[in-house]
């Protein structure tokens, strides 16, 4: 795990910041209440950065290495 | 009884692929167990994602969003996460595995420490903690039985028989009839669940957006955390216990080990949140019960998927729902049984008795596999939980193990056998006391802030066991025989 591992944190702090600063049931965004539309995107960026660190980690091409 | 024919149908079409999907495999441990360790992307990819559509999102999310709300939404976040922390954790893991030829969990942490003691340690945890994750899986089925019979079939009948057919099931089958019947069970479950969380707001109130402005109106609040108990602060410790102890289920944990290479994991981790999003639609039909079938409380709230589906449409669709529920609640609990039966009697049994040969093991495990039967029948059918709960509770238990399995992947771990084993003894001995005396936080120091107060105390027994794991290693550290660096 290099550097890159960091961004990782990045959904974990995402995920819980909604709900921290704004737990409210409004402004309903595309018909969902806040915080299940809050923790949806999060699950879709949650699958972006995995996939950036996916194409930018090394142990991508030397897949045989431990931690 | 349209709708009971057709769960016996796709009981006996389980039984049938399990049974084809064993054919030129030599049922040996490692068959049995981790399928050879041959398995691809794609059936690794369904025994992972096994754990998403199970019956604990069919009925057990529905019925925490009709019970209690918005914190079933943590369902959806915990989930996310866990796939995050597979990323790293896993092809650490699964190379490990390979290279020592490990079958289950605790012969990893027996193997990491050098200390067949924490194994059994490991396996005992394992075991306890799969008991009400059983537990959850025949409770489901009971629901099941039960509705699609419109209560012509007691819950005590429900119980037994579904347990019989799971049983049975693994029995014959093994973990690559598992792996099979997971491709059926998550396309049966993905049309159902988007059919069910589309149809029934749009038929009810006219829409998603509609039903959720209704809902909002009949329970101001309901959609967001409450002030007190199931708070925000309960929402993130939950989430950070469950995401953590995701990968700790020995059955999990073992199901990795079916993967061909380390590359597998990663690209899971690209799409495993995205295929569990569907729990949105499980959410909304919980929602829309709230509106049209009100009143349940309690462990009545695992009914409300079903119990909707029974109001809003004839009996074959019940049947179908039915069907997919029984299949959803099969796989994992044969996943479950044969996990805890193996666990028995490779890590704990065999432990004691030196030079059991694998035959024997094999042998003495499906033995065993109705004996786990007996006891979660007797446990269901005593019990009277909602499905969440009895999940979180099994989550209490395994997290314990994640502290220690994270320092064993250091290169230089600083956690001695003794403070692993200390550590993970008290965590379960704190999770154990809390679960009995029904204490929480709230009860102990009710002077303390909200926030503390409304933790899940699961964190709170893995904080114990961290800080004991820390204290014993640094005590026992000059003791320590050198643990070769892998």
């Amino acid at each position: 795990m290099k550097l890159i591992g960091l961004l990782a944190v990045i959904p974990f702090i995402g995920m819980f910041a909604g709900p921290i600063f704004h737990n409210s049931v409004t402004p309903f965004i595309f018909g969902l209440p806040f915080i299940l539309a809050w923790i949806v995107a999060w699950v879709f960026i949650a699958s972006g950065t995995m996939a950036v660190i996916y194409f930018l980690d090394p142990a991508r091409t030397a897949p045989e290495e431990g931690l | 009884m349209i709708a009971l024919v057709l769960l016996a149908v796709s009981a006996a079409l389980a039984l049938g692929i399990g049974v084809k999907a064993r054919s030129g495999h030599v049922m040996g441990l490692e068959q049995w167990t981790v399928g050879g360790r041959g398995f691809g992307a794609a059936l690794v990819f369904l025994l992972l994602a096994g754990e998403i559509y199970t019956t604990f999102t069919f009925l057990g999310a529905s019925g925490y969003a009709y019970g209690l709300g918005a914190p079933a939404y943590y369902i959806l976040a915990y989930g996310t996460l866990a796939y995050i922390v597979s990323y790293f954790m896993l092809p650490a893991v699964w190379n490990y595995a390979r290279t020592h030829k490990l079958v289950s969990q605790p012969d990893f942490f027996a193997q990491k420490y050098g200390s067949p003691a924490l194994g059994v340690l490991v396996a005992l945890v394992g075991v306890i903690a799969l008991v009400p994750y059983l537990v959850l899986q025949f409770t489901g089925l009971g629901v099941i039985v039960v509705a699609a019979s419109y209560g012509a079939v007691s819950k005590a009948a429900a119980v037994l028989i579904g347990a019989a057919v799971v049983t049975f099931y693994v029995i014959i089958s093994g973990v690559r009839g598992s792996a099979w019947v997971s491709i059926i069970k998550d396309i049966l479950i993905i049309a159902v669940v988007l059919f069910l969380g589309l149809y029934l707001p749009a038929h009810y109130e006219g829409g998603v957006g509609a039903m959720f402005q209704a809902v909002d109106k009949a329970k101001p609040g309901f959609l967001a955390f409450a002030d007190h108990g199931k708070s925000v602060s309960w929402f993130v410790s939950t989430v950070l216990l469950t995401a953590f102890g995701f990968f700790m289920w020995p059955h999990s944990f073992g199901a990795c080990y079916t993967a061909r290479n380390a590359g597998v994991f990663r690209k899971n981790a690209i799409f495993l949140p995205l295929y569990q999003l569907v729990l949105c639609l499980v959410f909304f039909v919980g929602f829309t019960a709230v509106l049209v079938v009100p009143g349940l409380k309690g462990a009545a709230t695992n009914m409300a998927l079903l119990k909707i589906v029974v109001t809003a449409f004839p009996p074959w669709v019940v049947g179908i729902v039915g069907a997919t529920g029984v299949l959803t609640a099969l796989v994992p609990g044969s996943l479950i049984m044969m996990t805890a039966a193996t666990l028995f009697s490779r890590n704990i049994v065999a432990v004691f008795r030196p030079g059991q040969s694998d035959d024997q093991t094999v042998r003495l495990a499906k033995f065993l596999v109705p004996v786990v039967a007996l006891i979660a029948v007797y446990f269901t059918i005593a019990g009277s939980s909602t499905i969440v709960a009895l999940l979180l509770m099994g989550y209490s238990f395994v997290t314990q193990l994640f502290p220690a399995l994270l320092c064993s992947l250091m290169a230089r771990n600083p956690v001695t056998r003794q403070g692993a084993f200390a550590g993970i003894a008290v965590g379960v001995a704190a999770v154990v006391y809390f679960t009995v005396s029904n204490e929480t936080l709230a009860t102990l120091f009710p002077d303390w802030p909200e926030t503390i107060r409304d933790l899940n105390i699961g964190t709170v027994a893995v904080l114990l066991n961290i800080l004991v794991m820390a204290g014993v290693s640094a005590a026992t550290a000059t003791s320590r025989r050198a643990v070769p660096a892998e």
